[in-house]
């Protein structure tokens, strides 16, 4: 664990001065993206990993993260950052009222259970004209600051606030696992009736999960509206991000505390790559790709690609 | 007023068997070995661009490439399970969900590189027009498709009931180490459960073919039908599919006609969380 840490300070250090030297702004863009899914691809890896319950909808959180802080901003000139907050909020809100019946459901059912939940939010933001149906919202253009949350001349501000997330994210993280709650949550997923024999308020702590997990896809879902100052319904409750948040978990390796880490850095620039050098020739390649390597992740690695740095680390 | 609501209750049951038909095949796979396949509406798209690239190519009319369209489905089936399910059959339930998940992406991935994201539509078939029963106009099409789902449907009952196959099948479903004990070969029998399963849905995409569009995420809306019409008449039950498929379908149509076609959508998806919190085996599910 000593060298990992090890690795893990060095690895920060270099995204730390990796801007300095960067000029290419879509290299900056793509940094962006990774850290933006790692930090809700950790979200989903302390519900979906730690606890075992497979969350295919948590792009609703990402979405009522964005659309909270954009409602708030355009119609009420609220701060951003204050946003952001009242995002994460009104997302716990909806991870207990959604979490309460949904997590008496086992195994599938509660897998569909919550892909039904994320398509009826796309649907209702879809369809709600207060904010901006399927057109979505345009974020005012602020002065720049980061008061403000906007920065035009430059992505580099953009950078080091989805890298603090990011370790914010990792901590939370590493807290869970380390403690009690983290233990508890696994005997949930290994074994929820010994859990529940054992006096575990399985419910309670998978409603804490979900809570955490629903802030940390939240606060991604203001950073995204500000960093595009755009959104619309497909583009921040999609079944399909929800689907890739689990992916990137799976790819790096579910239930471990870098797993999501390791799999946006694959992920990500996969996807973004073959897009970008494919063009629209190559249109479906990057699914072809990516899926086939998450069916042989499935089969031949459950434990993701994490495990082959991390030998008998567990 | 009173015309126009007929006709939307008709239609609803229409397409509902239809939505049965789609159900029948998951709710069989998923029934033999606990395993759900997410992919299957993506199975229903590619037969659908089956059934079109044989009009496209051959001239050959939906219903004439039914047979093909479903042999080669039934194919497609076995294939995936000897190829893509097999290994993981004793995995644990994450696992097997990422896999029927990575096929979903695959397929979709290699209609959109092959066929591109345009809507296509096979332009003039055998089933075109309309006719007037009762007062009621229902188009020739969708009266072919229901009546060819509900005999497919009919079909598959018997086979599970009354041939040998199917209640070989069915003995698996029920205990896997009695069936080997009395010489059931439960490898094969899960092989062709992702046969008849994935089969039923190329009967589904061919129906379907000859009068709705065909585009590579036509199967996800699809899919999410045939969990609703599964978790509604219980995981694993042939009659209780049935039954949800109808009543999936006019739950839309009457949500669509009532509040808001745009809406419809989303009083499914709340029908089967109603569902599985109150009665999370279903209607006629096992257990």
């Amino acid at each position: 664990m000593k060298k990992g840490l090890l690795v893990f300070i060095l690895f920060m250090c270099i995204l730390a001065v990796v801007p300095l030297f960067l000029r290419d702004p879509f290299l900056c863009h793509l940094l962006i993206m990774i850290m933006m899914y790692a930090t809700m691809s950790i979200g989903w890896n302390i519900i979906g990993g730690y606890a075992g319950q497979v969350s295919f909808g948590n792009a609703a959180f990402f979405g009522v993260g964005a659309y909270t802080t954009a409602v708030l901003l355009v119609n009420y000139s609220v701060n951003p950052w204050l946003g952001m907050l009242a995002g994460c909020v009104l997302s716990v809100g909806l991870a207990v009222v959604v979490g309460y019946p949904c997590f008496r459901l086992r195994g599938h059912y509660f897998a569909i259970a919550t892909i039904a939940v994320g398509e009826i939010m796309g649907v209702i933001f879809t369809n709600w004209d207060y904010v901006g149906a399927a057109v979505g919202i345009y974020m005012p253009i602020l002065e720049e600051s980061i008061t403000n949350f906007e920065f035009h001349s430059s992505k580099i501000p953009y950078y080091y606030i989805i890298l603090i997330m990011m370790l914010f994210a990792i901590a939370v993280s590493y807290a869970v696992e380390e403690s009690r709650l983290g233990y508890y949550l696994r005997a949930i997923k290994d074994d929820p009736d010994g859990a529940r024999s054992l006096g575990i308020d399985i419910q309670k702590y998978k409603m804490i999960a979900f809570s955490i997990s629903a802030v940390l896809t939240s606060i991604c879902g203001t950073f995204y509206g500000q960093y595009v100052l755009y959104i619309h319904p497909s583009s921040t409750m999609d079944l399909m991000m929800s689907i890739h948040l689990c992916i990137i978990a799976l790819i790096g390796g579910i239930g471990k505390l870098f797993g999501p880490v390791v799999g946006a850095f694959v992920f990500i620039p996969l996807m973004e790559l073959t897009r970008v050098y494919l063009g629209s020739e190559g249109q479906g390649i990057d699914m072809i790709i990516y899926s086939l390597l998450v069916i042989m992740i499935a089969i031949w690695r459950p434990q993701g690609l994490w495990a082959l740095f991390s030998k008998g680390d567990k | 007023m009173e015309g126009v609501f007929t006709q939307t209750l008709v239609s609803g049951i229409l397409i509902g068997f239809i939505y049965a038909l789609i159900a029948v095949g998951l709710t069989m796979i998923f029934g033999m070995m606990d395993i759900v396949n997410f992919a299957h509406g993506e199975y229903l798209m590619v037969a659908m661009y089956f059934a079109y690239w044989f009009f496209v190519l051959f001239g050959m009319d939906p219903l004439y490439s039914l047979p093909w369209v479903t042999v080669l489905l039934f194919l497609l089936g076995v294939i995936t399970y000897y190829v893509f399910i097999r290994p993981i059959i004793n995995a644990p339930m994450l696992s097997q969900i990422f896999v029927t998940f990575g096929i979903l992406i695959l397929l979709r991935g290699v209609a959109q590189y092959l066929w591109k994201a345009d809507y296509r539509m096979i332009p003039q078939t055998l089933t075109s027009g309309n006719v007037s029963i009762f007062g009621v106009y229902v188009g020739v099409s969708q009266l072919v498709a229901a009546a060819g789902a509900i005999i497919c449907n009919g079909l598959i009952f018997w086979f599970l009931k009354s041939t040998k196959m199917g209640m070989a099948m069915e003995a698996v479903a029920e205990d896997k180490e009695a069936a080997k004990l009395m010489g059931i070969n439960s490898d094969r029998m899960f092989a062709l459960a992702w046969g008849v399963g994935i089969a039923t849905v190329g009967v589904a995409g061919s129906l379907l073919s000859s009068f709705y569009y065909v585009f590579p995420e036509v199967g996800s809306n699809f899919c999410l039908m045939a969990f609703v019409v599964v978790a509604l008449g219980g995981f694993g039950s042939v009659p209780g599919a049935f039954i949800a498929g109808i009543i999936v379908g006019l739950v839309e149509v009457l949500s669509g006609y009532l509040i808001a076609p745009s809406l419809k959508f989303m009083f499914v998806l709340l029908l089967y969380l109603g569902v599985v919190f109150i009665r999370p085996q279903g209607f006629m599910g096992r257990k």
